[in-house]
């Protein structure tokens, strides 16, 4: 028998925030590294940094931030098989839960690199958390768990000795993994309900640290995700998993491809744009051999196509022609993929040091710069004027002061 | 800019009064949660019913990790987690006592025990001194290395390395990791101690090998060549073979390594062959049939058979070599068992892509190494691999 109690709950709340505002996965919302519609601080400094949250573990994982949660990833264990997924409030930096899981897959990675390399991702309700290990965890926004996929077990050779590091993108109702190694490879489409495999599609088996990007819908088409490799590009439908159309000139297997007003920059022979046409094809605009990102992705926005290398250079090139127009030495070794917003880029290097750059028609400027005398490899997150950037030992949440 | 609404909810909430069997039949799903999340949504009503127990599901709950896998462990201990921060948010107390205990208690899952200490270690600093000095031979690898660490803080602290010896043998007899191996063996060597670490980790460092085969363009992976085109758990492959290599006839021979970390370099101690491969052979004699840990480390592509039965292979080159690179659970009979190991080496010409080696041991599931009851080596082989 049940006790059955009713009774009433007086609440005020918010919405679920709108995806504006948020920043659910890699790269954000749309996958391109831009924060649509944000304004963060140019003036970088200790003001500026708002708060400062211990992580644990180590991390090369990007935040994001879905309503007032911001979300990071964690490995620990002296073989990095245990899995943090922590929730920090983004008003406070105070942790409200953190979920321990053990990995089903190969843990071990390169030192550089750690388990916990993949950014989560989100659906705005839930959250994804994949891991070098193959292991895809969803758990609700409260820290509940939905369904866990141990694709590391499931497929125990789809694994790099080096590490994975392929973030998840949500499209829809479908979160999209990408698990290629030179010993086995695949692309899968899951429910993110139920976590249920709704298509899978052989991928070429070589290895591969790319993470998919998104394709808008248009008129025409719905949207798409494309799946990069050392082979090229594919669209694919992210419902059936077909693949509908595929760029086959050979691409970088680091850096990822990114989408701006219907135009694809691949890292492919330095950079190389195309746009897809209505059926289903596509046409080369540009190739530019002398923009060649590093681990970074490339950047394109507001006419401008960037690529930074991993020594610090960032060439800005013409989206219209591919041509060079300029290049800015920046300090140190970056792995991390910048991001822009306002007319402004934001870029970390290896070393911690943060530069706010105004790129103009003929010359990059340096805004400002800050500190934060952290190892920092990974992708910052943009949300509510806010920027997050982590660390292994720390998640810093930069912004104006109040 | 968020939309923000303050609303009133009438929500009528119906609680489940849980029984033990109830609790039960809730482990019971976790324990049998299949992979693929087809059973998600059971397995999500299950732990609602058991968070809606309360801590009198904890001890039930964290018997239920016994035996269980990676996968169901994770939903058990989602289920744990999410009780013990209801009940830390309502302000009660978990059950201190019978939650100690069952840490001690070494017949439980080492998750669930490190799962419990961890949780119980955020409101009782002392715990770590009261637990931890006796956990030297745990079932966990994660207690071990905490009570070795112990240890080898207590020895390096003494500025008499006579009476630092005593407690670093005593640490190394426990470590299973290893940088605490190497931290150890260190201190031992530096004070003239003899450190063995091959055997420490259980290393099989006498095999025989028969090669070069052909592996031009990668394509001896999925050829059979040699003592492959006759393997089967029937027997043991044919030592007094002779077989057509790479360019010539190649025999069977011995090798063996003094390397402490039991590595057999083919390029150095035979020549690097490129786009080759070899087989290496040896037995194991296990006293009783047992579930074991096959670990080994490589940076070429491979292939495993026990007593005649693949049992995995990895088809990937130069990605790194790490100890315990990749670990094989296999199921040794009693007797002697058979390895046979393949081993190809690609036509990659870069500096870091000229590495031929292997590193295999044989371990339980801590780590731990686990020792033949009799010698492995079989030396009835007539000549080299190259006539």
């Amino acid at each position: 028998m049940k006790w059955i109690i009713t009774f009433l709950i007086v609440t005020a709340g918010t919405l679920p925030p709108s995806m504006a505002a948020d920043w659910r996965q890699f790269r954000g919302n749309a996958a391109n590294s831009v924060a649509t519609g944000e304004t963060l601080p140019t003036e970088l400094s200790g003001d500026t940094i708002a708060w400062k949250t211990e992580l644990p573990g180590r991390g090369l994982s990007g935040p994001i931030v879905v309503g007032g949660q911001v979300f990071v990833s964690a490995s620990s264990g002296y073989v990095q098989d245990r899995l943090h997924v922590i929730s920090i409030d983004t008003a406070t930096g105070s942790q409200q839960w953190e979920r321990e899981f053990i990995a089903t897959g190969r843990t071990l990675t390169h030192d550089k690199m750690c388990n916990a390399t993949p950014t989560m991702a989100s659906d705005g309700e839930r959250v994804f958390a994949f891991f070098s290990s193959n292991d895809l965890i969803c758990l609700d926004l409260a820290g509940n768990l939905q369904w866990f996929r141990g694709f590391g077990s499931e497929f125990p050779n789809a694994s790099n000795s080096l590490g994975m590091s392929s973030s998840p993108v949500v499209i829809g109702k479908t979160v999209v993994v990408q698990v290629e190694s030179d010993a086995e490879s695949f692309a899968c489409g899951v429910d993110v309900e139920s976590g249920v495999t709704i298509w899978q599609i052989d991928r070429p088996r070589a290895a591969n640290w790319t993470s998919p990007s998104i394709l808008p819908a248009t008129d025409q088409q719905s949207a798409l995700v494309l799946l990069q490799s050392s082979k090229g590009l594919a669209a694919v439908d992210p419902v059936s998993g077909t693949i509908v159309w595929n760029f086959d000139k050979g691409a970088s297997t680091i850096p990822s491809a990114t989408v701006d007003s219907g135009s694809i920059v691949i890292p492919s022979n330095g950079l190389t744009a195309i746009r897809p046409s209505k059926d289903n094809t596509f046409e080369q605009l540009w190739n530019s051999s002398s923009i060649s990102p590093g681990t970074s992705s490339p950047l394109v926005v507001d006419g401008w196509a960037f690529a930074l290398n991993s020594a610090g250079v960032l060439s800005a090139g013409d989206t219209k022609t591919g041509e060079r127009l300029w290049q800015l030495r920046l300090r140190g070794s970056f792995s991390s993929t910048p991001i822009a917003a306002n007319g402004y880029l934001y870029l970390f290097n290896e070393d911690g040091n943060a530069f706010v750059v105004k790129p103009e028609k003929d010359q990059g400027i340096i805004v400002s710069e800050l500190d934060l005398a952290e190892k920092i490899l990974c992708s910052p997150g943009a949300a509510d004027g806010a920027l997050y950037i982590r660390s292994d030992e720390h998640l810093f949440k930069i912004a104006e002061r109040q | 800019m968020r939309l923000l609404i303050a609303s009133m909810l009438l929500t009528t909430l119906v609680l489940p009064d849980v029984r033990a069997d109830d609790t039960t039949g809730a482990i019971k799903v976790l324990r049998e949660v299949q992979p693929g999340a087809v059973d998600s949504a059971v397995a999500r009503d299950a732990v609602q019913q058991l968070r809606a127990a309360g801590s009198q599901a904890l001890l039930p709950l964290l018997q239920g990790f016994r035996d269980a896998s990676p996968l169901t462990v994770n939903w058990m201990r989602n289920a744990f987690e999410q009780i013990a921060d209801a009940e830390t948010k309502a302000g009660r107390k978990l059950p201190q006592r019978e939650l100690e205990a069952f840490v001690r208690d070494q017949k439980q899952s080492p998750f669930a025990r490190r799962l419990v200490y961890e949780t119980l270690k955020r409101s009782d600093a002392g715990i770590e001194n009261r637990l931890i000095p006796d956990m030297l031979l745990d079932a966990s690898p994660e207690f071990r290395r905490d009570a070795v660490a112990m240890l080898i803080a207590e020895a390096s602290a003494l500025p008499d390395a006579a009476k630092a010896t005593p407690l670093y043998r005593k640490a190394f007899s426990g470590a299973v990791h290893e940088d605490q191996v190497k931290t150890i063996a260190e201190a031992l060597r530096k004070n003239h101690e003899e450190v063995d670490i091959q055997k420490h980790f259980g290393f099989l460092p006498q095999w025989l090998i028969v090669g070069p085969f052909d592996n031009k363009d990668g394509k001896g992976f999925a050829t059979a060549s040699g003592p492959e085109l006759d393997v089967n758990a029937s027997k043991a492959p044919d030592l007094q073979a002779e077989y057509d290599g790479q360019t010539d006839k190649v025999r069977w021979q011995p090798i063996a390594t003094t390397d402490d970390y039991g590595v057999v370099d083919i390029a150095k101690q035979i020549e690097n062959y490129k786009g080759s491969m070899m087989y290496a052979t040896t037995t194991w004699a296990s006293d009783k049939e047992q579930q074991v840990e096959i670990r080994l480390g490589t940076p070429n592509s491979w292939k495993l058979w026990v007593n005649g039965t693949l049992v995995f292979e990895r088809e990937e080159y130069h990605r790194s070599s790490q100890l315990d690179q990749y670990r094989v659970p296999v199921t040794l009979k009693a007797g002697s068992n058979t390895l046979l190991f393949k081993i190809c080496q690609n036509e990659q010409t870069q500096d870091w892509a000229q590495r031929y080696q292997y590193q295999i041991r044989i371990c339980n599931s801590t780590g731990s190494a686990l020792l033949p009851s009799t010698s492995t080596a079989r030396s009835d082989v007539r000549s080299g691999v190259r006539q």
